[in-house]
């Protein structure tokens, strides 16, 4: 039986008046795109492996370079697009399961591009950042319902462990495995140096990151790789995630063939196996199971730590954050069905789960009308992309926001959406040394230093027109939020008004 | 045109207060006047006044004003009020025709003694009953508005300048030993006597001059507490979080003061380790109840006053002294009026309360 051909979906343009056949591009693409043609002495390209990485373009020293969307198109339906015609002869060829990376890339609403931001005029005035102070500090973590006095009088101010953040914003998890040694190394450095904290995903922390341990986050996920007591010790914060944005319902498969080395002996598995993560916690089975996780790690960690519990944004996520706001979670985290991964079935990625700005916005009431908001932060995520979705969200009601996207393109991730493949040429989704080498931690970190400082700014800008100097001002401060182009329930939801109103 | 409640009104003004330490007796038209050359600070759409210890020969009962807009509805009200309180006394508040004060409501004033055997029942104290009360008329009953709920103390407040406002009340012909006064410039015309300030619940009573911009932040968290923002201003919502962080938690005056007037982290951090333990752990637990914006208030309750500024100090307000008595007010002007010898002519700093109370027995 013959395999359907499929046409490459991109095309290498290579303008020949330039080219000097260095074969840079060559050497740069772990894909074996470009290749020397010794008997006509040009480059040549294979454009069938071509993932539009742009890797080899952004290195052509002469810009002789740029990949461009393949024209040669399946006859036109808008029923049967090409890409569905062509996902299908990939199946029949394979019989297997679609496999797609980073987050969903179709068309759904984007409620953060129908949201506007208010300023202040004439009745109040705006803030210049320059001139005052405009704070940005934010601690997550349950909140006492009454104070308590000793017997002098004096406020006794012990409270449940809180992460101190100094800007509402935190690298999420994103486990070594799934990327490099490297990408994790910038990331730990990066949020130690701007007093937030990184995620280490489900794959354990690797030895060299201890030191970093006041700015991480510690996840405890079904699988329990890499989990033992100084992994708990070593973190600011531990997190159990029940769920992730871009794959709601089912669990991880990290290939044996990238289960080497350090990842082995950080993932606490032998050498060559696969790392399955299950789709639920085999101990967890219903809320109250995970109340006793929750204390479990408490005990583990004698109080001291705050207990993130992160779930996937489902339809019922209200009642779901209710619950776990119950359990004795001090910090929820909720990830929107735009979130990333390193791999996830497309069907899953593209069809389940729902957009994060309503998950937030019926959470974020919900606790409020059942009076618990003040004994859990939540954290959102899935996806957050600038300053200004920063600040929508914290209107909305979020306490902070996790960003995984934003940080690897501010590393060089161009988004090309094959991180499955192991073959990052920007040596952040991969293990191969000759690509991890590509991404020097000390530029990485600088640079994800210079992204959050960036929008720290912006944040710092949007909050001194709206008059607010402190950000736990603009928390749930849904007045400051108008939509635009939205229908009355999604307004309802949201709990905003149109604009003009 | 959506009424007061139904939208967000913002609104600039103008506050004056004055107190007597010793708790000697002040009539109403010393603060009434002193409103007079902040005229432009308001515009007509609302002016009112809180006294203290205006009733003395009821100090023990709770006094209700309330406005109805019909008198079915004051019958409706009263008979609430009866299922709930014994009613000592009940009679229209004494006005004055102005031609400056229109379309006037039916005002009332009730003294009034809860139920012992339902404060066994509801299992709170009185305060709590009462204030329950209030926002369960507020909230559900049409056309009836409680807009003064305290002990030996009262609200009058109208549509209008301030200085008409209290010609209107006959004011002179009352003796408190503390006041507060309001004036107010809102930006669109409601033309609802509920809307104007002081506004108060139980005991205190808060007038204050400014726009917030953490409003939706604080009334959404405050509402989680069982109150209930009907009127949608910066004044309702500053007076339930006091009521909420000063009855209900217990927190001092100075405490109430550093959550939501809060200092930077940047001077927090500058503080003794003893302190900063303190103002950190308040900033924490009580960060929803953090006010930004500009904002200048008066706070009263039984026994004192508290002026406090936002933290940047972003609206005016000067306090002054002379004898037994302190004055608060947006412009110097004012209290000139009230003193022309005032001493100690002082603009408290961004966040620093000054906080005046009577001689213990002396109210």
């Amino acid at each position: 039986m013959q395999e359907h051909y499929i046409y490459p979906e991109f095309e290498v343009m290579r303008n020949k008046d330039r080219c000097i056949a260095c074969r840079v591009c060559e050497r740069q693409c772990a894909n074996e795109v470009h290749r020397f043609d010794t008997e006509l002495g040009v480059m040549i390209a294979d454009e069938a492996r071509c993932v539009n990485c742009q890797r080899c373009v952004s290195l052509c020293p002469t810009h002789a370079l740029k990949i461009v969307k393949s024209d040669c198109r399946l006859r036109e339906n808008a029923n049967w697009s090409d890409s569905t015609i062509k996902e299908i002869y990939k199946q029949a060829n394979s019989g297997g399961v679609l496999l797609s990376s980073m987050g969903n890339p179709k068309p759904f609403p984007v409620y953060w591009d129908k949201i506007l931001i208010n300023a202040s005029q004439v009745t109040n005035p705006p803030i210049d950042p320059l001139r005052e102070p405009m704070e940005t500090k934010v601690f997550l973590g349950k909140k006492p319902d009454d104070i308590r006095r000793d017997e002098n009088g004096e406020l006794i101010t012990e409270i449940s462990p809180q992460l101190e953040l100094s800007m509402p914003v935190m690298f999420s998890a994103m486990s070594y495995g799934s990327i490099s040694y490297n990408a994790h190394a910038s990331l730990a450095r990066a949020a130690t140096e701007l007093g937030i904290c990184y995620n280490t995903g489900e794959g354990g922390l690797h030895e060299d990151f201890y030191v970093y341990g006041p700015n991480t986050v510690v996840q405890v996920a079904s699988g329990r790789f890499g989990v033992h007591k100084n992994y708990l010790e070593a973190a600011a914060a531990v997190e159990i995630k029940m769920g992730q944005g871009a794959k709601p319902g089912i669990g991880g498969h990290l290939p044996g063939t990238k289960i080497v080395g350090d990842i082995s002996r950080t993932r606490m598995i032998p050498e060559g196996s696969d790392a399955i993560s299950p789709a639920p916690h085999h101990d967890i089975y219903s809320i109250e199971d995970l109340r006793q996780l929750v204390f479990s790690l408490k005990e583990a960690t004698e109080y001291k730590k705050p207990i993130i519990v992160k779930v996937a944004a489902v339809h019922n996520i209200a009642a779901i954050a209710s619950g776990i706001a119950r359990s004795g979670a001090d910090i929820i985290a909720i990830d929107g069905f735009r979130g990333g991964t390193g791999a996830a079935p497309t069907r899953i990625r593209d069809n389940v789960g729902i957009p994060i700005e309503l998950a937030l916005a019926s959470v974020d009431q919900r606790l409020r009308d059942e009076g618990i908001r003040n004994n859990v932060s939540l954290v959102v995520g899935g996806s957050v992309r600038s300053a200004a979705d920063v600040v929508k969200a914290i209107a909305l009601g979020a306490d902070a926001v996790y960003v995984a996207t934003a940080a690897l393109l501010a590393m060089g991730c161009h988004l090309c959406r094959t991180c499955q493949s192991g073959k990052c040429n920007w040596g952040i989704a991969t293990q191969r040394p000759d690509l991890v080498k590509r991404l020097n931690p000390d530029i990485g970190s600088q640079r994800l230093v210079n992204l959050m400082n960036a929008w720290r700014h912006e944040i710092k800008e949007l909050m001194g027109g709206m008059g607010i100097n402190s950000i736990e001002s603009l928390r749930g401060n849904r007045l400051m939020l108008r939509g635009v182009g939205l229908t009355a329930k999604e307004l309802e939801i949201l709990g905003i008004s149109h604009a003009g109103e | 045109m959506k009424l007061e409640g139904e939208v967000r009104i913002p609104s600039g003004c103008a506050i004056a207060a004055v107190i007597s330490k010793d708790g000697k007796g002040i009539t109403g038209d010393l603060i009434y006047n002193a409103m007079k050359p902040m005229h432009d600070r308001s515009n007509g759409l609302g002016g009112g006044f809180a006294a203290y210890g205006i009733y003395p020969e009821y100090k023990e009962l709770f006094a209700f004003h309330i406005f109805f807009d019909h008198r079915s509805t004051r019958k409706e009200c009263e008979a609430f009020l009866k299922e709930r309180f014994e009613i000592v006394k009940g009679e229209l508040i004494p006005t004055r025709k102005l031609p400056q004060i229109t379309d006037e409501p039916i005002i009332w004033r009730y003294f009034v003694r809860p139920l012992s055997s339902l404060l066994i029942s509801e299992q709170v104290d009185e305060n709590e009953f009462v204030a329950r009360s209030v926002m369960k008329i507020n909230t559900s009953m049409k056309g009836a508005y409680v807009f003064s709920s305290g002990k030996n103390m009262g609200c009058f407040k109208a549509v209008g300048y301030p200085e008409d406002v209290g010609v209107f009340y006959k004011l002179e012909e009352y003796e408190g030993y503390s006041w507060t006064a309001h004036g107010r410039y809102p930006t669109n015309t409601p033309g609802w006597w509920g809307g104007a300030h002081p506004f108060s619940l139980l005991d205190s009573s808060v007038v204050h001059n400014g726009e917030i911009s953490s409003y939706d932040a604080n009334r959404r968290f405050i509402e989680m507490f069982g109150y209930k923002c009907t009127l949608q201003t910066d004044t309702e919502v500053i007076t339930y979080i006091l009521d909420h962080l000063i009855r209900r938690q217990g927190l001092t005056l100075e405490e109430a003061a550093s959550v939501i007037a809060a200092p930077f982290w940047s001077t927090i951090n500058g503080k003794p380790e003893k302190e900063k333990e303190k103002l950190t752990y308040l900033r924490t637990v009580f960060s929803s109840l953090l006010i930004t914006g500009p904002f200048s208030i008066v706070y009263g309750w039984n026994g004192g006053l508290m002026a406090l500024n936002d933290r940047l100090k972003l609206r005016s307000m000067i306090t002054a002294e002379k004898d037994d008595r302190v004055f608060i007010a947006s412009e110097e002007a004012a209290v000139r009026v009230m003193e022309p010898d005032a001493e100690n002519i002082y603009a408290p700093a961004g966040g620093e309360p000054v906080i005046v109370r009577v001689k213990e027995g002396n109210y």
